[in-house]
């Protein structure tokens, strides 16, 4: 938070210098670009990009919420935040003629967005994913060798959880990407905010609370993960894949492996958008036309090993990446995804009561 | 003089009441979807929603009391450790002074993330500590270390430490040691003299040795968050998440008042006692 207030200091003191050279303010998630796209735009268009990166959402919209953010781009997740962003009228309409590369977009996956942004006005699909399991499943054989392991059954059956305990379970602190998977494993809708349906989705939770190392932010738990420090969390798809890659890395004597549940996984995007009070809109519209080539996304894919929407893309990639279905998922687990919805203040109220008693574990 | 009447009560204004009476009308506004995500209330009338939604909640008021648990016994401890502390940095021969207050204050002249940082690399399973034991064969599996109460009162005391070392030894080095060798002369051992003199006339440094801690460790969210362990709900913490998380800002303002609230008990106590 003190870095924050010093980053906005920063920024509202620099507000007045920034008339000569072109600048382009960019904020997106924590590792999270190729940083050899950046230098490139730079090198091409002579526009210099200053970069800041958030690790929540939490973070974005606290920042966006006080209005003026100074930014040009940022890269909110389709829901919750790009959607409220879009209703309360705080993101610019993209100027299509200018984006010529927009057509590179798959349009399978950018319908799977208009249901918040009407036409695919305001935003761009950047990467996306699934929220699933990442697991070592050495050890969760050992400890649990009747578990399914495509199962939410793995983290929310206490007989499991019990079991895999020892050896460590995370949680990541988000209620709006927990919540709704384990509606989903409850045969519930997962956008649910009745209040039958939240308690049922607490009494889940409380049941394999004691079973739970830790409830934390996404890094945290790759770093758990690439550690060996823990063998099952419920995660965003590409966390388990940058874990496994770092575990190999530092020639670790396990694999972290990822598996969409066969329940049906939360899918989410983060969408290139341009706030309405954008200093530089003209610089934000070729910067996201530049992101949409095919060899520019490759490299973006091939990096953060998140898929992208750019399906020209996909035959640049090397082949491990290209069919590693924890990165490109199959057409069944696409089928059986679901999309998560965006609750008002009420509902929004009402799931950070089931969270916090969730995380207080009574 | 006047003019330094008004620079005061311009900043106690504009740094003070203007804050937090915007606070005080957050926690009366109602939620709403937009930027900022709250009407003002003036804007659709003032709503007690969000106080009562607060008492009604016992995980948050369970948060408010944790907070200050934690706070009091980080002070508690903060002050026990810097009494020894300041006495004998007092008693160091004169030439190792400036060293040793050096080698007290030189951690903070780190930043303070980089210090929880440091803390987790210590305390986590494949931490500096852990391996340290596993290596010398004292224990087979890692201990768990991080995310304890354990860990929590290490960042906490680590990091509040000076607030209560550096008045503490401010008033020992300025006190009356003549009373002390009276004491002393009369025939009273060291352990005496400590107790029956020393001890009750720093009663009241070590009173707001203990409030200049235990204040900002009330609202602390950063270690507890990083250190603690998962349960470890603090109202800093939950006046965070409120805000930024479920973006209920009249929530979070009627949190952060009932804390404001909560903290000014001792405040108000200490200055009745007339201590200073």
């Amino acid at each position: 938070m003190r870095r924050l207030l010093m980053l906005l200091a920063l920024l509202l003191a620099a507000a007045p210098l920034r008339a000569q050279p072109p600048v382009l303010n960019v904020y997106n998630w924590a590792d999270y670009i190729d940083p050899y796209a950046i230098e490139r735009f730079q090198r091409e268009t002579g526009i210099r990009i200053r970069y800041d990166v958030y690790d929540s959402l939490e973070t974005l919209e606290g920042k966006l919420s006080a209005g003026r953010s100074g930014y040009d781009i940022i890269v909110p997740t389709s829901e919750p935040t790009f959607a409220r962003l879009v209703r309360a009228g705080a993101l610019r309409p993209l100027d299509m003629a200018r984006i010529p590369n927009a057509r590179n977009l798959d349009p399978a996956l950018m319908r799977r967005i208009a249901g918040v942004d009407a036409g695919n006005r305001h935003g761009a699909i950047y990467l996306w994913g699934t929220v699933g399991l990442a697991m070592r499943a050495d050890r969760i054989r050992q400890l649990a060798p009747d578990a399914p392991l495509d199962s939410l059954a793995l983290l929310l059956d206490p007989r499991h959880a019990s079991r895999i305990a020892r050896c460590g379970i995370a949680v990541m602190d988000s209620a709006m990407d927990v919540l709704p998977s384990v509606l989903r494993f409850l045969e519930r809708d997962p956008n649910s905010i009745a209040s039958d349906d939240l308690q049922a989705a607490q009494r889940a939770l409380l049941a394999i609370r004691p079973h739970l190392r830790s409830v934390t932010a996404s890094p945290t738990i790759v770093d758990a993960l690439a550690a060996g420090e823990i063998c099952l969390a419920l995660t965003y798809s590409g966390d388990a894949i940058q874990a496994g890659a770092r575990a190999r890395e530092a020639r670790r004597d396990f694999a972290i492996t990822y598996a969409a549940p066969r329940e049906g996984a939360q899918l989410w995007f983060d969408v290139l958008a341009i706030p309405a009070d954008a200093p530089n809109p003209d610089a934000a519209h070729a910067f996201i036309n530049f992101l949409l080539q095919p060899e520019i996304m490759a490299g973006i894919t091939r990096q953060v090993r998140y898929p992208n929407a750019v399906p020209a893309s996909i035959p640049l990639l090397p082949a491990e990446l290209r069919e590693d279905r924890g990165i490109f998922p199959d057409e069944a687990t696409l089928a059986r995804s679901f999309v998560a919805g965006t609750p008002d203040a009420a509902g929004e109220r009402a799931r950070s009561r089931v969270w916090n008693r969730f995380k207080a574990g009574r | 003089m006047s003019a330094l009447r008004l620079a005061l009560w311009g900043w106690l204004g504009l740094a003070v009441a203007l804050p937090l009476g915007i606070v005080v009308a957050l926690s009366v506004g109602t939620g709403a979807e937009g930027v900022p995500p709250v009407r003002w209330p003036w804007e659709e009338g003032a709503s007690l929603d969000a106080w009562r939604l607060m008492a009604e909640d016992d995980v948050v008021l369970l948060a408010l009391w944790r907070s200050l648990v934690v706070a009091g016994t980080t002070a508690g401890l903060c002050v026990a450790l810097a009494f020894p502390m300041a006495l004998g940095l007092l008693r160091a021969a004169p030439r190792w002074r400036p060293l040793l207050l050096a080698l007290v204050l030189l951690p903070f002249l780190s930043g303070f993330l980089l210090r929880v940082a440091a803390w987790i690399g210590l305390l986590r399973d494949s931490g500096w500590i852990n391996a340290l034991l596993i290596a010398a064969g004292l224990i087979e599996e890692p201990l768990r270390l991080l995310g304890t109460d354990l860990a929590l009162y290490l960042g906490m005391v680590h990091a509040y430490l000076p607030f209560a070392l550096l008045p503490l030894l401010a008033w020992f080095a300025k006190r009356d040691t003549r009373l002390e060798e009276a004491a002393a002369d009369l025939g009273a051992g060291p352990f005496t003299v400590f107790r029956t003199v020393t001890l009750p006339l720093a009663w009241p440094a070590a009173a707001g040795a203990f409030l200049l801690v235990f204040i900002p460790a009330a609202g602390e969210f950063v270690i507890p968050e990083l250190l603690g362990p998962p349960d470890a709900m603090l109202a800093g913490r939950a006046i965070w998440s409120e805000f930024f998380g479920t973006r209920d800002w009249p929530f979070a303002g009627a949190l952060a008042t009932a804390l404001l609230l909560v903290l000014l008990i001792p405040i108000l106590a200490q200055q009745r006692s007339g201590l200073k």
